[in-house]
């Protein structure tokens, strides 16, 4: 019994001492940050490293980094945690949710932030085009981190067995069908597979730029899903699948897509450039990156997540939240990010970086993201964007799965959408 | 006086733990989601106002939601027969004297106790085109490669199988403790009678497993409502809408959409439904329902 209270005394004693021990330990700042995955490979340990390396050069702030899956959760369990009072002072969230956000009246512009000359000068310092999805109502919302575009990955080795030029890629639509059905008749492999679940809308938005079109205005409020354009972007995608017969009809899992690369299953993927460095580490074949093939233009939507900071935060919060940032961002972080994920150097300064500039010399595939944003457009975003993307999506799947024709599902997609944006403009 | 009331007071104490359980997590959200679905979702540019009925009838005339609502009966139907039906078979298997019987049990069990998101990624791998494990069989044996989860008419009931697959095993757990509680008299006397075992299952088996089969036949009409984990790896509802279910497309509706208005409403909608369904079960088996 005795030795009883002794041991429940020591065990209270060295309960204490933790509690000490931790609240002696304080930060001075301490910042929540939610970040999404929608690619594979170990992306989390490097977003920790980075992290890790700015409370090392920060040591007043502590960094709560904060793994919450995909883009759409995400985006949910930074909007929970604000409305249950304990937010998160900024967060990595889909570039294309600015509307909402904005609606929800979560969070601040970037130019309230940057009063110095060097700060201003800083908010345009990244490439053009990834600004587009962050900014409206003439205000920078988002700074990009994790962005990417479109690109099309193949397979060298199928290229040769079906007597193709391994170092020549389609370059236009045609020769991607007439490539596709080569490999189709002497391979065992599909031409090409274009993932339709997860982000339809967005490899229906390369679809149309390559055709000339862009699906909304930069407004946010008017779409133009049923433009003859774009109704002959997705005529083209059903008919890879149903016509020409290159790609497998019905909806292609995004989830499984690269595992079907990788295995030999198809000759080409389309997909993020996020993928790149799995791809490049787990590939056992000759592999090669290129621009997705052009209709009228090149063209691909850019896509991926930027960072966003909250209002319910304090002044002095506000302040480290734009260190880590920029830190996050400096072409330094920008390169080595780049490099250990095959997403983009956000900033042309991240390219002329030694580390960088070395490995695109080894690489050169990662810099086709870079350049194709040449011929890139921001992604579909608009108000009430959940519901308009569905739309799109349903559209797009229903074509795909041969429901209805291209032009009937776009149009109904395009009078739903219009019911919705109405009131936004 | 007081003594008199005593009992009252220690009946209330007892209860008042789940009372305020119940209370918190069950009956007030409930109510502010009713008082939710008369108003708008409010945001910066359009504050929440009340709307009166108009959320209903949005209802109506939502085909992504009547699209839903029939997935869900055809899902409902076809997951709630074929396991009830496997459980009582798996478990009269089980409970005849055979081999490994311990094994076997524990076997029909596990996929109950893995967690369904665990599961649909397995499953994500079985259904895959090509590379996936239904496939390779498929191809071996010179069928064609079939996109399961991709073609509108098939991925429902992939869907449909996995949940069988998964719940079955759950079902004959209380099929198995009923089968054991069946007095061996009954068997004995039906033997010296001269009955055949499939006669004896019909009249007597299967008439005193009939309380076990409401409690069974409600829960899984409530998961067929409830179990929507593996929409968000499998399917996320398509393609097109093939696959979406009534609690998926809430979710959706909340969280996608942020629309927090129209999900309190199709919740309103989905617990009616619901409530109705649990009523008339509870009358039609009443009546067959011999309670011991």
């Amino acid at each position: 019994m005795i030795s009883n209270i002794k041991s429940f005394k020591k065990t209270i004693l060295t309960l204490l001492g933790i509690l000490l021990f931790f609240t002696t330990k304080s930060f001075g700042i301490e910042l929540n940050m939610y970040y999404p995955v929608a690619v594979g490979g170990p992306l989390t340990k490097i977003v920790d490293g980075m992290v890790d390396e700015f409370e090392r050069n920060n040591p007043d702030v502590k960094v709560n980094a904060i793994y919450a899956g995909n883009y759409n959760d995400a985006r949910i369990k930074a909007l929970a945690a604000l409305k249950s009072g304990k937010p998160a002072q900024l967060s990595v969230m889909f570039s294309i949710d600015i509307y909402e956000l904005i609606e929800q009246d979560a969070i601040v512009p970037f130019d309230d932030l940057v009063s110095t000359y060097e700060d201003k000068a800083w908010l345009y310092s990244f490439y053009p085009t990834l600004m587009e999805n962050g900014v409206t109502e003439g205000k920078v919302w988002g700074i990009p981190f994790q962005r990417s575009t479109i690109v099309m990955y193949y397979n060298k080795d199928l290229f040769r067995k079906a007597g193709l030029n391994p170092n020549k890629p389609p370059n236009t639509w045609n020769e991607l069908v007439s490539y596709g059905k080569k490999i189709v008749d002497s391979t065992s492999s599909w031409g090409v597979m274009i993932p339709s679940t997860g982000y339809p809308y967005w490899m229906f938005g390369a679809l149309t730029m390559q055709n000339d079109q862009v699906l909304m205005n930069g407004d946010g409020n008017k779409t133009y899903f049923d433009h003859p354009s774009v109704v002959g972007a997705l005529q083209y995608w059903h008919d890879l699948g149903n016509k020409h017969k290159v790609m497998p009809s019905g909806t292609i899992e995004w989830g499984t897509l690269r595992k079907n690369f990788l295995e030999g299953k198809t000759a080409i993927m389309w997909h993020s450039t996020g993928n790149l460095t799995t791809v490049k580490k787990n590939a056992k074949f000759d592999f090669g990156v290129a621009m997705l093939p052009a209709s009228k233009r090149r063209g691909t939507p850019t896509g991926g997540g930027n960072f966003y900071i909250f209002k319910k935060t304090s002044a002095a919060e506000k302040k480290a939240s734009m260190r880590l940032i920029k830190f996050m961002t400096s072409p330094e972080q920008a390169a080595h990010w780049s490099m250990s994920t095959g997403y983009m150097g956000v900033s042309p300064a991240s390219y002329q970086t030694s580390a960088l500039t070395n490995y695109v010399k080894t690489f050169p595939p990662a810099l086709v993201a870079r350049d194709q944003l040449n011929f890139a457009t921001a992604e579909l975003s608009t108000f009430q964007t959940g519901r308009v993307r569905k739309l799109l999506d349903d559209a797009i799947q229903s074509a795909l799965t041969g429901n209805k024709t291209p032009e009937s599902a776009l149009k109904g997609a395009q009078s739903s959408a219009d019911k919705l944006l109405r009131r936004y403009r | 006086m007081f003594k008199n009331n005593l009992p009252h007071i220690y009946a209330w104490l007892l209860l008042t733990p789940a009372l305020i359980l119940m209370g918190t997590f069950t009956h007030l959200p409930s109510f502010t989601t009713l008082v939710s679905s008369f108003f708008s979702t409010g945001t910066k540019k359009f504050p929440s106002k009340y709307i009166g009925l108009e959320n209903y009838e949005m209802i109506f005339d939502d085909p992504i939601f009547l699209e839903a609502v029939l997935n869900n009966a055809w899902y409902a139907v076809a997951t709630i027969i074929p396991s009830v039906f496997l459980a009582i078979l798996m478990a009269v298997f089980v409970d005849s004297k055979i081999r490994g019987r311990v094994l076997v049990r524990m076997a029909y069990f596990t996929p109950t106790i893995l967690p369904m998101i665990a599961v649909s990624n397995i499953w994500l791998f079985f259904y895959t085109p090509e590379i996936g494990l239904i496939d390779q069989i498929a191809i071996n044996l010179g069928f064609t490669s079939q996109n399961w989860l991709g073609d509108k008419d098939t991925v429902l009931n992939c869907l449909i199988i996995i949940t069988i697959w998964k719940e079955a095993g759950f079902f004959m757990i209380f099929y198995l403790a009923a089968l054991q509680n069946i007095p061996p008299e009954l068997k004995e006397a039906a033997m010296l009678e001269g009955s055949s075992k499939f006669y004896f299952f019909r009249r007597i088996t299967f008439p005193l497993l009939m309380p076990i089969t409401l409690f069974v036949v409600i829960n899984a009409t409530l998961n067929s409502f409830k179990l929507v984990d593996h929409l968000f790896i499998l399917t996320k509802g398509g393609p097109d809408n093939a696959s979406n279910l009534i609690l998926y497309y809430i979710y959706e509706t909340a969280f996608s959409f942020l629309d927090s208005s129209y999900a309190a409403t199709l919740t309103i909608f989905l617990l009616l439904i619901l409530a109705i369904i649990s009523i008339v079960q509870f009358i039609l088996f009443d009546k067959r329902i011999h309670y011991r």
